[in-house]
Formats: structure tokens, C-alpha cells, sequence
């Protein structure tokens, strides 16, 4: 997770690089260690996980361990510390006969087996798999607290303490020119007023404006928090499948609500079609309801996660080839691209605000022919 | 594949999360930055819709003046060529009245000088014709003072007398 924010930023980032390849450099050297590798790790940090990485590898690694939430059978909570710390656990694959290196839970997580950061109850004392996935064993439903839930609850909160700010300016002061905060919020609320609802929904537009500009500001706001490397910013939240899904059904759900008659008529009869090509065009227009929030669910996440793998693949140059000096390529490109990832966060918020404005507007549009 | 697969606890807290955060910002924060973001733009254009109005008015106003001072200017010199008028004639009267007033005056002085000069006159002539009495009387006295003298006149009255 590298964005650059500023010169002074960049400049600690880089003297970062230099003490993170050197002590992986010293510790290669020292211990017989798997072959760094690209892809692990690149998945490792877009995806989730039970704990906040901090900072070192291995056995010095500093992070914050953050709280399991299990329903099975009962409430179930405890630190993630029992499975990161817990029992290391080696399994033979049944179909290709590797080893598949896994944790079990130790205090009160035992009972409990950690794979690729999913929690599954242990049946018979250990997990087994089949062709790299787990077989066989329950999965808990599982509630944690972990490292992109941690980060929404800090994206809220930042949106919460900037808005109220600006809210607080316009309770105190009235009808007046913005300042501070506000002169700068004010051109993006004003922006999903007017270019975004009242452009696209029309003059019923007043009653959608809440809602977008709240989608609007929570994307735009994690997508800025995503990019920051460190603590609070960090995880991969709107970058996270569950997050668009369900940003997308919010804007679905939206859409069906508000549907009037013109809606339907257009999907169940489609008005100057002839009768038999409606067994054609009913089946398109439904699998259409659908199909718009899907391409918001997934141009979200596919933006998110792929800034998030670039950036992470050019910093990467460095350690696949253990030199520092590598450094004066891939911090430039990684700039670069972390840059255009700041104008992708924003881009990103602003397409998904204005296609579901698009969509609502859609449905809500009046006859006209 | 764990990217692409949706994790049921993260909707759990996405959804609350989401749903909180749209309550409260719909309630505490949209509605009174909207509110008071409308209400400006409202005074705004009312302010820019008073100001196109007032200016309009001031152009009438403006027009106004200028007539009133169009008028009042003329008026004034009304006024001014009035009062030259009344001045001059004002002036011309006076002057015609003393000139009347004098006429009058040399009139009753010639008047006056007339009937002295006719009362010197008929005094002198009364003088006259009293000293002219007293000669003749000195005269005849002195003609009568003997009977010699008196019968010469007598004769030569008669004389007179006979001629005419």
C-alpha cells in the first residue's frame, strides 16, 4: 500500500524501501527462507484479514490483533493473537499430495483452524484439503472485526467528523459564503446536486440527493483512505467484492423502489415491439435490471483492487530483485501510478454516483411518447 | 478464490455501517448544509433580481430628475425673464410718473408766474395810472393856477373839440 502524498511523504517512503529491503536482505541471508513471492503477497495485502499488519516480517512482525467474532453454537469472541500465534499445522492435499500449511486456534480460538484468513471449525483436529481448498469443514459464521470492517468503521468516522464540521459551519453561520472546510465540500456536494442528480433523475431529483451524495462520499472516502499506506489507511475496502456488492444492491434496491408504471412498461412491453418478439425482449430486460448494478459492483472493485496491485506489483521490482537501487525505477512508476490512482478514487466515486443516479433516473422517468 | 467472493460479515458491518451512516447524515448533516446551500442560492439570485430591478428604477429615477431639473430650469427662467419684465417696467412707470409729476410741477410753476406776472402787471398799471393821476392833476393844477391858463385850455380843449 504506497501513495504518495506529498515530497516530505515520499521521502520517508523511501528511506522505508531502503530499511525494509536491507533487513529482508540481511534476514535472506541468515535464514532459509521461501522465495519471495510476488503474487502471495499481492493477494495477501488486497484481500482481508483478521489482524493490522503493522510493520516486519515473520517472527518480528508488529501488528495489531483484532477481534474474532464467531456465531457457532453461541457468541464467540476472541483476539486474532490465537490463531496468528497459534499452532502451525501441515495437511497433505488429497488430489496433488502438497503440503498445505495451516494454523490452529490455540486458548480459547482451539477448536478452530485459520486458511487463507477464513476461520473453519476443526472436525477431527485437522483440516483437509482438496485441490487447495479446504474440504469438508464447517465455516463459522464469521463476524470478526477484521482489517477492512476496521477501516470502514475509520472511513465513517473521518466522514462523520469532516461532514459534521461542514454541517456545523452552515448551522452557525446560515446562508452565507463558505469557508474553511465547507469552501472546499461545498464544490463536491454542490456537484452531486447538481451534475450528478439533478442532471440525470430530473426534477423528482430532491429526494435522491441524501443518498447519492452519501454513496458519493463513502466511496470517495475510502478510496482516499485505501490509498494511504499506513494506519488508518491501508486495507482494500472498496476494493473488496462484499463492499461493491452491496454498495450495487443499495443502488438496485433503490432503483426497484422507486420504479413507476413507465419502468415496467418498458421492461413487460416494451411499447412499438411487435407481441412475439417480447418472448425475447422480457428475458434481456430483466437479466438488464440486474446487469447495471453488477457492472457498478465490479467496475468499483476491479479499479480499486488493480490500483492497489499495480502500485503494490512496482514496488515489488524491488524485492524480487533484492536491490534497492531498483528503487529509482519502481518509486517512479509507483508514483505515477498513485497519483492517477487519487484521480481513480475520485473518478470512481463520481461514476458510481452518477450511473446510479442514471439508473434511478431511468426509473423514474415519465412517459413521453 | 477469496477476492472475489462475497464474506458474509463484512456485508453484516458494510450494511449497518451504511445504513447508520445514511441516517445520520441524512438527518444531521445533508439537510442543513442542503438547507442552507439553497437558502443562499435563493438570496443570491433574489439579491441579483433586486439589484436588475433597482437598477432599473434608478434609470427611471435618473430620467425623473432630469425633467424635474429640465422644468425647474425652465421655470427659473420664467421666472428670472419675469422678473426683468417687471423690473423694466417697473423702472419705465417710475420713470414716466416723475416725468408726469414734473411736467405737473413746470406746469403750475408757469401757472403760477403767469398770474403773478398778470398781478405785477395790473399793480404796475394801477401805479402807473395812480402816478399818472397825480401828474395830470400836478399838471392841471399847475395849468388851472391862473384864470389865463385856465380860459387857454378851455379854448383849446374847445379847439380839440371842434376838429373831431
Amino acid at each position: 500500500m504506497s501513495l504518495i502524498f506529498s515530497a516530505k511523504r515520499f521521502f520517508s517512503f523511501l528511506v522505508g524501501i531502503l530499511i525494509f529491503s536491507t533487513s529482508f536482505a540481511s534476514e535472506h541471508g541468515s535464514e532459509k527462507k521461501k522465495e519471495f513471492n510476488v503474487g502471495e503477497m499481492i493477494m495477501h495485502h488486497v484481500s482481508d484479514a483478521h489482524e493490522w499488519h503493522l510493520w516486519g516480517g515473520h517472527h518480528d512482525a508488529v501488528s495489531i490483533y483484532l477481534p474474532v467474532i464467531l456465531i457457532d453454537g453461541g457468541l464467540k469472541t476472541f483476539s486474532s493473537k490465537h490463531f496468528y500465534h497459534g499452532e502451525h499445522a501441515v495437511s497433505m492435499d488429497k488430489k496433488t499430495n502438497g503440503e498445505v500449511e495451516y494454523v490452529k486456534g490455540v486458548g480459547p480460538a482451539a477448536g478452530y483452524a485459520m486458511y487463507h484468513e477464513e476461520v473453519y471449525k476443526l472436525e477431527n483436529g485437522e483440516l483437509s484439503f482438496e485441490d487447495g481448498h479446504v474440504h469438508g469443514a464447517v465455516k463459522p459464521y464469521d463476524f470478526s472485526i477484521t482489517k477492512n470492517v476496521l477501516s470502514l468503521f475509520m472511513g465513517a468516522i473521518l466522514i462523520l467528523l469532516i461532514l459534521s464540521n461542514v454541517a456545523r459551519f452552515y448551522k452557525k453561520n446560515g446562508p452565507v459564503a463558505p469557508r474553511g472546510l465547507a469552501k472546499y465540500l461545498e464544490v463536491l456536494i454542490v456537484m452531486v446536486r447538481d451534475d450528478i442528480a439533478k442532471a440525470n433523475i430530473g426534477h423528482k431529483y430532491q429526494k435522491y440527493v441524501p443518498y447519492l451524495l452519501t454513496i458519493f462520499f463513502f466511496i470517495f472516502i475510502n478510496n482516499l483512505l485505501g490509498l494511504v499506506p499506513f494506519l488508518p489507511g491501508g486495507a482494500n475496502l472498496t476494493g473488496n467484492i462484499t463492499v461493491t456488492l452491496f454498495l450495487s444492491v443499495c443502488t438496485l434496491l433503490v432503483t426497484l423502489v422507486s420504479a413507476n408504471k413507465n419502468y415496467w412498461l418498458h421492461i413487460f412491453a416494451m411499447p412499438g415491439v411487435p407481441k412475439p418478439l417480447l418472448i425475447i425482449m422480457i428475458p434481456i430486460e430483466l437479466v438488464g435490471i440486474l446487469t447495471k448494478p453488477f457492472a457498478l459492483m465490479v467496475r468499483l472493485f476491479a479499479n480499486m483492487t488493480a490500483g492497489h496491485i499495480i502500485v503494490l506489483a512496482l514496488i515489488s521490482i524491488i524485492f524480487i530483485n533484492q536491490n534497492a537501487a531498483w528503487g529509482g525505477l519502481s518509486v517512479p512508476m509507483a508514483l505515477f501510478i498513485s497519483v492517477l490512482e487519487l484521480l481513480v478514487a475520485f473518478l470512481q466515486a463520481f461514476l458510481f454516483a452518477m450511473l446510479s443516479a442514471l439508473f434511478i433516473g431511468a426509473a423514474v422517468e415519465e412517459a413521453h411518447h | 478464490m477469496g477476492l472475489i467472493t462475497p464474506d458474509l460479515g463484512l456485508l453484516f458491518w458494510t450494511s449497518l455501517v451504511f445504513v447508520l451512516l445514511l441516517v445520520i447524515l441524512t438527518k444531521f448533516i445533508w439537510k442543513p448544509i442542503l438547507t442552507s446551500v439553497n437558502a443562499r442560492e435563493q438570496k443570491i439570485s433574489d439579491a441579483l433580481e433586486l439589484a436588475e430591478k433597482t437598477k432599473a428604477e434608478m434609470h427611471a429615477l435618473q430620467a425623473a430628475n432630469e425633467n424635474l431639473l429640465k422644468e425647474a430650469r425652465a421655470e427659473r427662467d420664467a421666472i428670472v425673464k419675469d422678473a426683468k419684465e417687471t423690473a423694466v417696467k417697473m423702472v419705465e412707470d417710475a420713470k414716466n410718473a416723475a416725468k408726469t409729476e414734473a411736467n405737473k410741477i413746470v406746469e403750475s410753476a408757469r401757472a403760477t408766474i403767469n398770474t403773478e406776472k398778470t398781478a405785477a402787471i395790473a399793480e404796475l398799471k394801477n401805479q402807473v395810472a395812480a402816478i399818472s393821476l397825480e401828474i395830470a392833476e400836478k399838471i392841471i393844477r399847475g395849468e388851472l393856477s391862473s384864470d389865463e391858463k385856465q380860459k387857454a385850455l378851455a379854448e383849446k380843449m374847445a379847439g380839440d373839440i371842434n376838429l373831431n
